[in-house]
C-alpha cells in the first residue's frame, strides 16, 4: 500500500490534479461572476407578466413577480416546508409609496393574468400597472376602453416628440444662448479687472447680452407654449382596486400590456429597452432611464488616460533603460516605480485632489480665468483631472512593461543600426521603438483595465452623480476638459447604495455592472487586436 | 549590456607586451611584391598601430599592429576569445556601444585616425560597412532594409532609393529572388537570403570597407557558397576584411590571414604562406588542428 502510495506520488498525478483543479476554480469563478451578472442585469430589459392577485380581504394587487421565498419564521416541526411567500413589484409609488410588496402565501385567494393589465412607464414616480380607464383632451373625454388603448400609441409617439423638441431647445438653443451670456459676462469681468470700465467693448458687449436675453425670452415662450402641448391630453388609469389616477399625456413614455403580447413582441422590447438604456439619459435620481452619460464618460476618461499615459510612461522607461547608467540609483528608481503600482488608488486620488485640482488648477484660474472668480474653472474636479490622475497610477505598469519590451529587442537590431551610421537616437525612433511597440501596448491594456473600473479616485477628482451635459458638445471649444463627468463605476455605486428607492434600483446595478465589463473587455479587444497585428509584422509571418 | 564582452582569458591582466619583435610592423609580402606603382595599394585601407583594448579593466588586444590593404579580402582567424572579433568591431568603432570600452593606440583609415575626437561616428561607419555573426535584418520590408541607411542620410526621393536598392541586391546577389516581393517582411527570406540582404543593406551606403563578422557560421553550406562567390565580386569595389572560425572558408576566399592567439596577433601573412608555410609554430598548430 505504502509502495501504491509512493508510486503515485511520484507519477505526479497528484499534482497536475490539483493544479488542474486550480485552473478549474478560477474559470468557475470567472463565469460565474459574469452568469450572475447577467442573470440579474439581463432580466431588467424583458417586459415581466402582470400577475394579479385576490386577496383573502378582498383586496387586489396587480404587478411584476420577483420571486417566491419561505418564511424563515414560518419552518417548525410541524411544518417542515413552511410558508411561502411572494415579492412582487407593485410600481404605482405615488400612490402606495413602495414599489414592492411581500404577499403572504396563505393570503392569496385566487391569482389571474389580466390580458388587459397595462404597465404604464412614466417619467416620474416609476411604473404604473394598472388598466386604462379613458383619454381625455382638456377635461372632456374623448375615448375610454379599447378604443382609448388604440389611441393611445400615437397620443404617446406625440409626447415623446414634443419631450424631444422641448430637450434639444433647452439644451441646443437655450444653452447656446446661456453659453454666449456667460461668456459675454466673463469677458465685460475681464475688462471690468482690467480697469477698462467704460470702454466701448463693454458698452458693445451689453448690448449683446441684452440681444440674448430677448432671444432667451423668445425660446422661453416657445418653451411654454410646448409644455402646455403635453398637457391637452390626459389619461385615466385604474389600479387593481378601481382606484383612478388621472396623468397628463406628457408624463407617458410607453405602456405594454405585456400578458397580452406574443414572445416575438417581448423579444423586440426587449431590445429596444436594452437599447435604450444605452443611448438615453438617465432619469429619477439614476434609478431609471439610460445610463449613456457614465458610458461616454467612462470611455473618455479612458481615452485621456490613454493619450497622456503612454508618452509619459514610454519615454521614462526609455531613460531608464537606453540611457540612464544601470547602477544602484536605476536600481532604486526602478523599485520605487514598482512599488508606485501598489499604492492605493485612493491615494493617488488625495494627490490628485491637491496636486492637480487645488494646485495645478488653482494656478491655472488665478491666472487665466480671473473673470470667473470666486467660481473654480479648473481648480475643481473635471474629466481632465480625473484622467490625469489615473494616468499617474497606472504609469508604472506602462514602464515596467515597455521596458521589458525594450530588453527584448535583440541587441542585434542595435548594432545593425549604428554600424549602418545611426545615431542612438535614429535607433531608437526607427529600430528600437517600432520592435518595442507590442510591449508598450501590453502596458497600456493593463493601464486601460485598472483604470476602467477605478472609482475611488474619481471621487475625489470630478467624478458626478449626475452631470447636467456631456465633456463633449457642439458649443466652442467642443472639448471641455474642465467638466465634471459620470463614470459606470462610480454609477453602480451611486444607484445601489446612493439612491432612495434600493429595491428598484438593483437591476440597474446588474445593468450599469455588466455594461463597465463590456466596456472594459472592448476597448481590451481593441487595444489586444491591434497589438496582435504588430506581433505578426515583426515577425514577419508571411512564408 | 555587461554581457557582450567576449569570454577571454581571465588569467590575462594588464600587461602591455614589451618584446620588440611584436611590435614591428608585420608586412605582409603580398604588398610587397605586387605592383606598388598602384596608389591605393601604396598606402594601405586601415593601419593598426600599437593598439590596445581594454573592456573595463580587463584587456582584450594587446599591442596590434597590422595593415588591411585595399581591395583584398582580409581574414583573421583564431580560437574563440581570441580577440579577432574585438578587433574588427573596432575597425568601425562599434565597440563604443560597450561600456567601459578602451582603446589605446592608433586605428588609420585612409591616414586618419579613427579614434581621433573630431572623428564623426556616423560617418566613419557608412564608410566602414558591416554583416554580423548573427543574421540581422530589422522586422521591417526588404526595401524599407536596403533603404535604411540611405534614408538616415537624408535620401528621400523614391526613384533614387529604388535604383539604390536595386543596385544593393544586384551587389548581394539577392535581386533575382527579391525583385517581386520588395515590400515583404525581411523575416520571410530564408537564413542565407536573410544574410545576403543584410550584405545589401550594408551595400546601399556605398561602404569602402565591408567587415564580416563569421557572415556564414548560421548558413548552410550551399548559401556559404553563395556568399563567398560575392566576396570575389564585392572586393573589386571595396576592401572586405572577414573574421572566420572555418579554416577553409579563410584559406578559400582571403588574399591575408591574420592569426590571433589570446588578443595578440601572432601572425600576418599571405594567405598561401600561412596555411602552407607559418613562419610560427603556434599559427601551424592551430592550422592542422593541434588546439583550438
Amino acid at each position: 500500500m505504502t509502495t501504491f502510495l509512493k508510486k503515485f506520488w511520484n507519477s505526479g498525478t497528484l499534482f497536475i490534479w490539483i493544479c488542474g483543479g486550480a485552473v478549474t476554480a478560477s474559470v468557475f469563478l470567472v463565469v460565474g461572476v459574469l452568469l450572475l451578472i447577467m442573470v440579474n442585469g439581463l432580466g431588467y430589459f424583458w417586459p415581466s407578466n402582470l400577475v394579479e392577485f385576490e386577496l383573502a380581504d378582498g383586496k387586489k394587487i396587480l404587478g411584476e413577480l420577483k420571486h417566491r421565498e419561505i418564511i424563515p419564521d414560518s419552518v417548525s416541526v410541524q411544518s417542515p416546508d413552511g410558508k411561502g411567500r411572494f415579492n412582487l413589484k407593485i410600481g404605482n409609488r405615488d400612490l402606495y409609496g413602495l414599489d414592492f410588496r411581500w404577499v403572504d402565501e396563505d393570503q392569496v385567494v385566487a391569482q389571474r393574468l389580466p390580458l388587459k393589465a397595462t404597465a404604464f412607464e412614466r417619467r416620474e414616480w416609476g411604473n404604473f400597472y394598472g388598466y386604462l380607464q379613458e383619454i381625455k383632451q382638456r377635461d372632456s373625454v374623448l375615448v375610454s376602453g379599447d378604443e382609448a388603448w388604440k389611441l393611445l400609441g400615437p397620443l404617446v409617439v406625440e409626447a415623446n416628440e414634443l419631450h424631444e423638441e422641448i430637450a434639444h431647445i433647452e439644451k441646443g438653443e437655450i444653452g447656446a444662448i446661456n453659453h454666449e451670456i456667460e461668456q459675454a459676462r466673463l469677458r465685460i469681468r475681464g475688462l471690468e479687472l482690467q480697469g477698462k470700465n467704460d470702454s466701448s467693448e463693454i458698452f458693445d458687449l451689453k448690448a449683446d447680452v441684452k440681444r440674448l436675453d430677448s432671444q432667451y425670452e423668445k425660446h422661453v415662450q416657445g418653451l411654454d407654449i410646448l409644455r402646455k402641448r403635453l398637457h391637452e391630453y390626459s389619461i385615466v388609469l385604474r389600479d387593481a382596486n378601481g382606484e383612478m389616477k388621472e396623468l397628463p399625456m406628457g408624463q407617458i413614455i410607453g405602456a405594454l400590456q405585456p400578458n397580452a403580447m406574443s414572445a416575438f413582441a417581448k423579444i423586440l422590447t426587449y431590445i429596444k429597452n436594452f437599447w435604450n438604456v444605452l443611448t438615453e439619459e438617465p432619469r429619477e435620481a439614476n434609478t431609471e432611464g439610460g445610463i449613456f452619460p457614465a458610458i461616454f464618460g467612462t470611455v473618455m476618461m479612458v481615452l485621456i488616460m490613454s493619450v497622456a499615459v503612454v508618452p509619459f510612461g514610454v519615454l521614462a522607461a526609455f531613460y531608464l533603460r537606453e540611457y540612464a547608467k544601470q547602477g544602484p540609483l536605476t536600481r532604486a528608481v526602478r523599485i520605487a516605480v514598482n512599488n508606485l503600482a501598489g499604492v492605493p488608488s485612493i491615494v493617488f486620488g488625495v494627490f490628485g485632489l491637491g496636486f492637480f485640482v487645488y494646485a495645478v488648477g488653482g494656478t491655472i484660474d488665478t491666472l487665466f480665468y480671473p473673470e470667473a472668480f470666486p467660481n473654480p474653472t479648473f481648480g475643481t474636479g473635471g474629466i481632465l483631472w480625473a484622467s490625469l490622475t489615473l494616468a499617474l497610477m497606472t504609469v508604472p505598469v506602462v514602464i515596467v512593461s515597455t521596458e521589458e519590451g525594450l530588453s527584448a529587442v535583440p541587441r542585434e537590431y542595435r548594432e545593425g543600426s549604428a554600424a549602418l551610421g545611426a545615431t542612438k537616437i535614429e535607433t531608437m525612433l526607427r529600430v528600437i521603438l517600432p520592435s518595442a511597440l507590442p510591449g508598450i501596448l501590453t502596458g497600456l491594456i493593463l493601464a486601460i483595465s485598472r483604470a476602467t473600473g477605478e472609482v475611488a479616485p474619481l471621487m475625489l477628482t470630478g467624478v458626478v452623480k449626475l452631470a447636467p451635459s456631456l465633456p463633449v458638445d457642439g458649443l466652442f471649444p467642443f472639448v471641455h476638459f474642465d467638466r465634471k463627468f459620470m463614470h459606470l463605476g462610480f454609477h453602480i455605486y451611486d444607484v445601489g447604495f446612493q439612491s432612495p428607492n434600493v429595491e428598484a434600483a438593483k437591476p440597474m446595478v446588474y445593468v450599469t455592472t455588466l455594461v463597465l465589463v463590456l466596456v472594459v473587455v472592448l476597448l481590451n479587444i481593441t487595444a489586444i487586436a491591434v497589438r496582435n497585428h504588430m506581433r505578426k509584422k515583426l515577425r514577419g509571418a508571411s512564408i | 549590456m555587461g554581457n557582450v564582452i567576449p569570454k577571454t582569458h581571465k588569467s590575462l591582466k594588464v600587461e602591455v607586451v614589451t618584446d620588440p619583435s611584436r611590435s614591428i610592423q608585420l608586412q605582409p609580402e603580398s604588398m610587397t611584391s605586387m605592383n606598388t606603382s598602384d596608389e591605393s595599394f601604396r598606402q594601405p585601407k586601415f593601419a593598426v598601430k600599437d593598439m590596445n583594448f581594454f573592456y573595463g579593466e580587463h584587456q582584450a588586444l594587446f599591442k596590434i599592429n597590422l595593415d588591411i590593404p585595399a581591395h583584398q579580402v582580409t581574414a583573421f582567424i583564431g580560437p574563440s576569445g581570441c580577440g579577432k572579433t574585438t578587433l574588427l568591431r573596432c575597425l568601425n568603432r562599434l565597440n563604443d556601444l560597450v561600456d567601459g570600452s578602451r582603446v589605446v593606440g592608433k586605428i588609420l583609415l585612409d591616414g586618419q585616425d579613427i579614434y581621433d575626437p573630431s572623428m564623426d561616428i556616423t560617418d566613419l561607419r557608412t564608410q566602414v560597412g558591416m554583416v554580423f555573426q548573427k543574421v540581422n535584418p530589422f522586422p521591417k520590408s526588404i526595401w524599407q532594409n536596403v533603404t535604411y541607411g540611405p534614408q538616415l542620410k537624408g535620401i528621400k526621393q523614391r526613384s533614387q532609393l529604388d535604383e539604390i536598392v536595386e543596385n544593393s541586391l544586384k551587389g548581394a546577389g539577392l535581386w533575382e529572388e527579391a525583385k517581386d516581393r520588395l515590400h515583404q517582411s525581411a523575416l520571410s527570406l530564408s537564413g542565407g537570403q536573410q544574410q545576403r540582404l543584410c550584405i545589401a543593406r550594408a551595400l546601399a551606403v556605398n561602404p569602402e570597407v565591408l567587415l564580416m563578422d563569421e557572415p556564414c557560421s548560421a548558413l548552410d553550406p550551399i548559401s556559404t557558397g553563395r556568399i563567398e562567390e560575392l566576396l570575389y565580386t564585392l572586393k573589386e569595389r571595396l576592401t572586405i576584411v572577414i573574421v572566420t572560425h572555418n579554416m577553409q572558408q579563410a584559406s578559400r576566399v582571403s588574399d591575408l590571414t591574420g592569426f590571433f592567439l589570446l588578443g595578440e596577433l601572432i601572425e600576418y601573412d599571405d594567405t598561401k604562406t600561412i596555411f602552407t608555410n607559418p613562419s610560427e609554430r603556434r599559427t601551424e598548430d592551430y592550422i592542422t588542428g593541434r588546439f583550438g
